[in-house]
């Protein structure tokens, strides 16, 4: 999110995915998928030209003395139509068809390297040439692909989902929510919400060495009863974003409350700040959170024991304490 | 204060521990004046039940005097109040609780995620049941901390002995719902597996519940002497006896109409080649639970009959036999006792005298003596049935 892109507003207002409401994943997946769309229309070039007029690419190359390279050249060819078909046939996904690309590109620095042994003079000079503009476009195709490979596992970390159903109304439940000074009550990450105006609140969040991260956060869509959305304004460190429905369960069993959570998460640093603030495992922390928060609702209090003194957390529950009572003065 | 602490499979020790304190609003913290070693705490000093730590406080049945209270635990309680405290913790306000079904409270197992990994859903916490059923202290100590006391704990208003309402907590009740959940009907004959504390509690409450005749399964024969002459069962000695064919003798060839498995996961067989076969797969982690009394009462309930699990089980068992329950329409029934809803009916059936609970303690002992309490009750020594513990 945080960049004020087209999708942004279009999105926020009319939610075409419940999965992603804001389009932060689709921006993600647009920006790399552009690059391998460019890179497979390369490849299409590059494979028709060298088809068509394989003795001038030869020269070219410096390898128009062997009938090896002909059909060396003549499979490298086809295989470039490959890649273009791998990347330009639409798709959701495009991280395997980058990946293709390097493939053939290491293929085609070892056919160069070979050629290269036996040549001298101008045709050597020709091939490194070649070999220079072979290795500058691996880079880019590795670039590409790491990228790609990297934006379908970074989807994990942005955004996350949970639900819980709680046995209180539908409007107590939403009441409740919409207090956002509550959700430090179950949202342990959180150290403080604080509203500053009808719409606009200012978060503070815990983070490791007793420091804190704070950012503002505006209602964007708010149906009574139904559900909240929220997202950080321009400028907070991890742009975040969310969305909590609220639907009564059938036959009068309270209300189903779903949690959507996303952050925009696009490169390494940004990845370290939301650790800072969310934890390792966002998804884990969302389902405590719901758990405290039912907790919350329904009884008052975060359910704790001698386990688990500081009550649910999954993180807790790897490392429990004996169940006996803490060492503390009464 | 002194308490009874898990060590390490098949040792427990007395060690002094931290007082406890309050940690939420609607807790209590209760002096603890009796608590009983429970048959499935055996289950834990075997290191059957998994997320055992060493230092958790066991004990599950446990009554004693209020001495502090939370905030939100005033409005029904009073420090000095004599309480029995019901093994599950349950919130009072899920919608579980609201059913009755206690021990499935949605709120009072922090550690319900673990819980939810293993079983798929999470049961309610249980004091000193291991970390998967919450990791809260047990009742096996000078004093306990309750939480949601205002919901949980049973006032007990007159100066009725320790001894005759202690059982609320678990046992009696248990044995209660074992035999409820057999609905049973005028002539019905219901059997029961295991002649344990609750066995015997099954056995007097399936004939308040009306059974006709009521059968009791188990290989010493104290326990079945027991279960004749304080509760007027007829029983088999199944070291002694096939029970498929007692039974089917008994009932004239129709089988009981309910069985109750009163005996859970750590169940013997007579023929040592079937018990050594279970065993071995309990070993090697294949199943965690040995199944004989349930495999052996589906095989000998009565067609259309209901089985009632009672006993404990933890994980997996293996050789169900499905096709003999399915084919015979039979129903199986089971649970943690929901405590919080027998525990006032069956206080009034112990006040005019219906059931004194009392008759099947064999021991009371101190605190310090709680090691030998488990020696004798898991060794079946000095005819042991039920030990209460005087912190």
């Amino acid at each position: 999110m945080g960049r004020k892109s087209r999708g942004h507003k279009n999105t926020a207002l009319h939610i075409r995915s419940m999965k992603d409401p804001f389009g932060i994943e689709r921006e993600a997946q647009d920006r790399s998928q552009a690059m391998a769309r460019f890179l497979g229309w390369c490849s299409l070039g590059l494979g028709v030209t060298t088809l068509a007029a394989r003795p001038r690419v030869a020269r070219m190359c410096g390898v128009d003395d062997s009938p090896t390279a002909q059909t060396v050249l003549q499979a490298a060819g086809i295989r470039e139509l490959g890649h273009a078909a791998a990347l330009l046939i639409p798709r959701r996904r495009v991280g395997w068809g980058a990946w293709t690309r390097v493939a053939g590109d290491v293929m085609d620095l070892t056919a160069c390297g070979r050629a290269m042994q036996t040549r001298r003079g101008t045709r050597r000079m020709r091939l490194t040439y070649t070999m220079a503009a072979l290795a500058g476009i691996t880079m880019i195709d590795l670039y590409t692909a790491m990228r790609a490979t990297r934006g379908r596992r970074m989807k994990d970390g942005t955004r996350v989902q949970a639900s819980v159903t709680v046995n209180r109304r539908v409007d107590e439940v939403y009441r409740f929510w919409h207090d956002f000074q509550n959700l430090p009550r179950f949202m342990h990450h959180l150290e403080s919400v604080q509203v500053i105006g009808d719409r606009r609140s200012r978060w503070t969040a815990k983070a490791p060495a007793g420091r804190t991260v704070d950012w503002e956060a505006e209602i964007v869509d708010d149906r009574p009863n139904e559900m909240i959305m929220w997202r950080s304004v321009d400028g907070a460190k991890v742009p975040n974003s969310g969305c909590v429905r609220f639907v009564p369960a059938a036959g009068g069993r309270g209300t189903e409350v779903r949690i959507e959570l996303g952050y925009s998460v696009p490169g390494g640093a940004m990845t370290a700040n939301m650790a800072k603030i969310f934890g390792e495992n966002p998804g884990q922390q969302v389902c405590d959170d719901l758990r405290r928060f039912k907790q919350v609702i329904e009884t008052g209090e975060v359910v704790r024991s001698d386990g688990s003194p500081h009550g649910t957390a999954i993180r807790q529950q790897a490392k429990q304490r004996p169940a006996q009572p803490l060492a503390m003065h009464r | 204060m002194k308490a009874n602490c898990w060590v390490a499979p098949n040792q427990v020790a007395v060690e002094n521990v931290p007082d406890p304190q309050i940690l939420n609003p609607r807790d209590a913290i209760v002096r603890i004046t009796s608590a009983a070693i429970c048959g499935s705490d055996l289950h834990l000093l075997h290191g059957f039940i998994p997320a055992m730590k060493k230092g958790d406080i066991l004990g599950h049945e446990f009554m004693g005097e209020v001495v502090e209270l939370g905030p939100g635990a005033r409005d029904g309680l009073r420090v000095g109040d004599r309480v029995v405290i019901p093994f599950p913790i349950a919130c009072g306000n899920c919608i579980s609780c609201e059913r009755g079904l206690y021990s499935l409270c949605e709120n009072s197992n922090p550690n319900a995620a673990v819980a939810e990994a293993v079983m798929g859903h999470a049961p309610a916490g249980i004091f000193g049941y291991s970390h998967l059923l919450g990791g809260y202290a047990g009742g096996q100590a000078q004093y306990a901390r309750v939480p949601f006391a205002d919901v949980g704990a049973l006032k007990i208003e007159d100066d009725i002995p320790d001894e005759k309402v202690l059982f609320l907590s678990d046992i009696l009740p248990t044995g209660y719902m074992a035999a409820e959940m057999c609905d049973i009907q005028r002539g019905d004959i219901v059997a029961i597996w295991g002649a344990g504390p609750v066995g015997q509690f099954a056995t007097c409450s399936a004939f308040l519940l009306g059974a006709e005749r009521v059968i009791v399964i188990d290989r010493y024969p104290y326990r079945l002497r027991m279960a004749r002459e304080k509760a007027g069962a007829e029983t088999i000695n199944y070291e002694e006896t096939d029970v498929m064919d007692a039974l089917r003798d008994m009932t004239a060839g129709r089988g009981p109409d309910a069985c109750i498995d009163a005996v859970g996961m750590e169940a013997h067989h007579p023929s040592a080649a079937l018990q050594a076969y279970d065993r071995g797969k309990q070993a090697l982690k294949s199943e965690t639970d040995r199944p004989h009394a349930l495999r052996e009462a589906i095989l000998s309930c009565a067609n259309g009959g209901v089985v009632s699990a009672i006993g404990a089980y933890a994980g997996f068992i293996d050789k169900f036999p499905m096709g003999s329950f399915m084919n015979r329409s039979l129903t199986l029934r089971s649970g943690q006792c929901h405590v919080q809803r027998y525990m006032r009916p069956l206080l009034d059936r112990i006040r005019k005298g219906e059931i004194d609970p009392s008759y099947i303690i064999t021991h009371t002992l101190g605190l310090d003596q709680t090691p030998h309490g488990y020696d004798i009750f898991t060794n079946k020594r000095e005819e042991c049935v039920k030990v209460v513990l005087k912190p």
